[in-house]
């Protein structure tokens, strides 16, 4: 048994490898895409507020699984054909940014009103308010929910094994089909999340800390 | 594009999405009032135990919450029949599952709302002499339980959200009932146009009710 599942670590250090890929890009994609919609929702004229609350309500209220169905049978039966692997990556780069926009919202929300007011009072443009008084500011808020939501797109992105992806998840099945030991592997995968999940949470930790500065 | 909508195939087998629709229901109020029991327990538990009971709970909170739903699912579905001589259902394989995956959330809420709980509640409870039991039940109980609940409501929400990850071992919840219509009809667009539709329309519709249940709550207390 232990021999059988040594022989099988490459492979699934393979799986791992694709399951960061996938959630690095996932994490980096709806962070730029959930920062713009972010501050269409809340600085926007009323249209464009409108469609970004309906897109993030309608999101943020279906299973990602939903979403990935959606996206992986919907798309080409439309006419767009994707490669699985970028299906499943917007599907769940739709989902984070969803997130990301409420994340956002909360943040620049906190921010006194006075703040913008000063801003605006001493000559500031609305890029410059944004860059120098209300983005610093804000940035304390978004951090913390943001980073824990990290570890949520490396457990999202263990369903993209139902696409036929060899993620770790979908390479711990493999392993499993071929050496029926079931749960020594299950366990040894779930090892493998736990300890990557864990340790982005102990570094999210240290870095909440680092930013958890008040400058008066 | 040209792809001409018609719903008349999902209509005919909305059976499966309606069964679906209230399976999911059910797996999720089963697996939460499970779990809402395991919270409590372990919670209390937690408050008052020393460290070697406190380090296990806290493992136990943080492997579940650190792995993916659906590694869960099958690791209680097909690996623990393999090392255990017990045969179970999906269905009861997913309930045990969610259970214990909304216990180790919920542990978590409890805790911090009994903590949030006034010392001068306690002592007050001390001084007009009510035993250990008595307090924790008529007094730290309830106003914890008046702290918790929007966060619990929102726990039940995201559950019958996560209901959906039941499909990938066939139990013929919603999403498995989308499913079954997408690859037997090839309606494939319409199938999931309505069942996002039947997930928000319930979705919100429960975010409403308890809502209404926490300030109804509120108010009576």
């Amino acid at each position: 048994m232990i021999g059988q599942i040594a022989y099988a670590l490459p492979f699934l250090a393979q799986g791992l490898a694709l399951t960061l890929w996938v959630s690095l890009l996932v994490v980096v994609f709806s962070l730029v895409a959930g920062v713009i919609m972010g501050v269409g929702l809340v600085y926007g004229p009323a249209p464009l507020r409108w469609v970004v609350r309906i897109f993030s309500d309608t999101i943020r209220g279906i299973p990602i699984l939903v979403l990935i169905f959606f996206v992986y049978y919907g798309l080409p039966a439309v006419g767009l054909h994707l490669p699985s692997f970028w299906a499943a990556v917007l599907a769940l780069t739709l989902f984070k940014t969803a997130q990301v926009i409420e994340y956002l919202r909360g943040a620049v929300g906190s921010i006194p009103k006075g703040q913008s007011e000063a801003a605006m009072a001493i000559g500031l443009t609305f890029r410059q308010r944004l860059a120098y008084v209300i983005f610093p500011q804000a940035f304390r808020r978004f951090l913390p929910p943001w980073i824990n939501g990290v570890t949520d797109a490396v457990k999202g992105s263990a369903l993209v094994s139902l696409l036929g992806i060899t993620d770790l998840m979908q390479a711990i099945n493999q392993v499993i089909g071929r050496t029926y030991e079931a749960m020594p592997l299950y366990i040894l995968g779930a090892l493998i999340y736990f300890a990557v999940n864990y340790a982005l949470s102990l570094a999210s930790r240290r870095l909440e800390k680092r930013f958890s500065f008040i400058r008066e | 594009m040209g792809y001409a909508l018609n719903f008349n195939l999902i209509w005919r087998h909305f059976d499966k999405l309606w069964g679906g629709l209230l399976l999911s229901l059910e797996l999720a109020v089963i697996s939460i009032a499970i779990g809402i029991v395991i919270g409590l327990v372990l919670a209390v538990w937690y408050v008052s135990a020393g460290r070697v009971v406190r380090t296990i709970i806290a493992a136990y909170v943080e492997f579940i919450r650190n792995v993916p739903l659906i590694l869960l699912v099958y690791l209680v579905f097909y690996g623990l029949p393999t090392v255990v001589d017990i045969a179970y259902s999906a269905q009861t394989s997913f309930v045990a599952t969610l259970a214990l995956y909304s216990g180790a959330y919920l542990v978590e809420v409890f805790r911090s709302g009994l903590e949030a709980v006034p010392r001068g509640q306690i002592d007050a409870g001390k001084a007009i002499g009510l035993t250990p039991w008595q307090r924790l039940l008529h007094v730290r109980l309830p106003t914890m339980l008046r702290i918790t609940l929007p966060a619990l409501s929102n726990t039940f929400i995201s559950l019958f959200k996560d209901t959906s990850v039941a499909s990938v071992i066939s139990v013929p919840e919603l999403t498995y009932g989308a499913q079954w219509i997408n690859f037997n009809t090839f309606r494939i667009v319409e199938v999931y146009l309505v069942v996002t539709a039947m997930y928000l329309l319930t979705g919100y519709a429960l975010l409403y009710a308890l809502r209404l249940l926490e300030r109804w709550f509120r108010a009576a207390h």
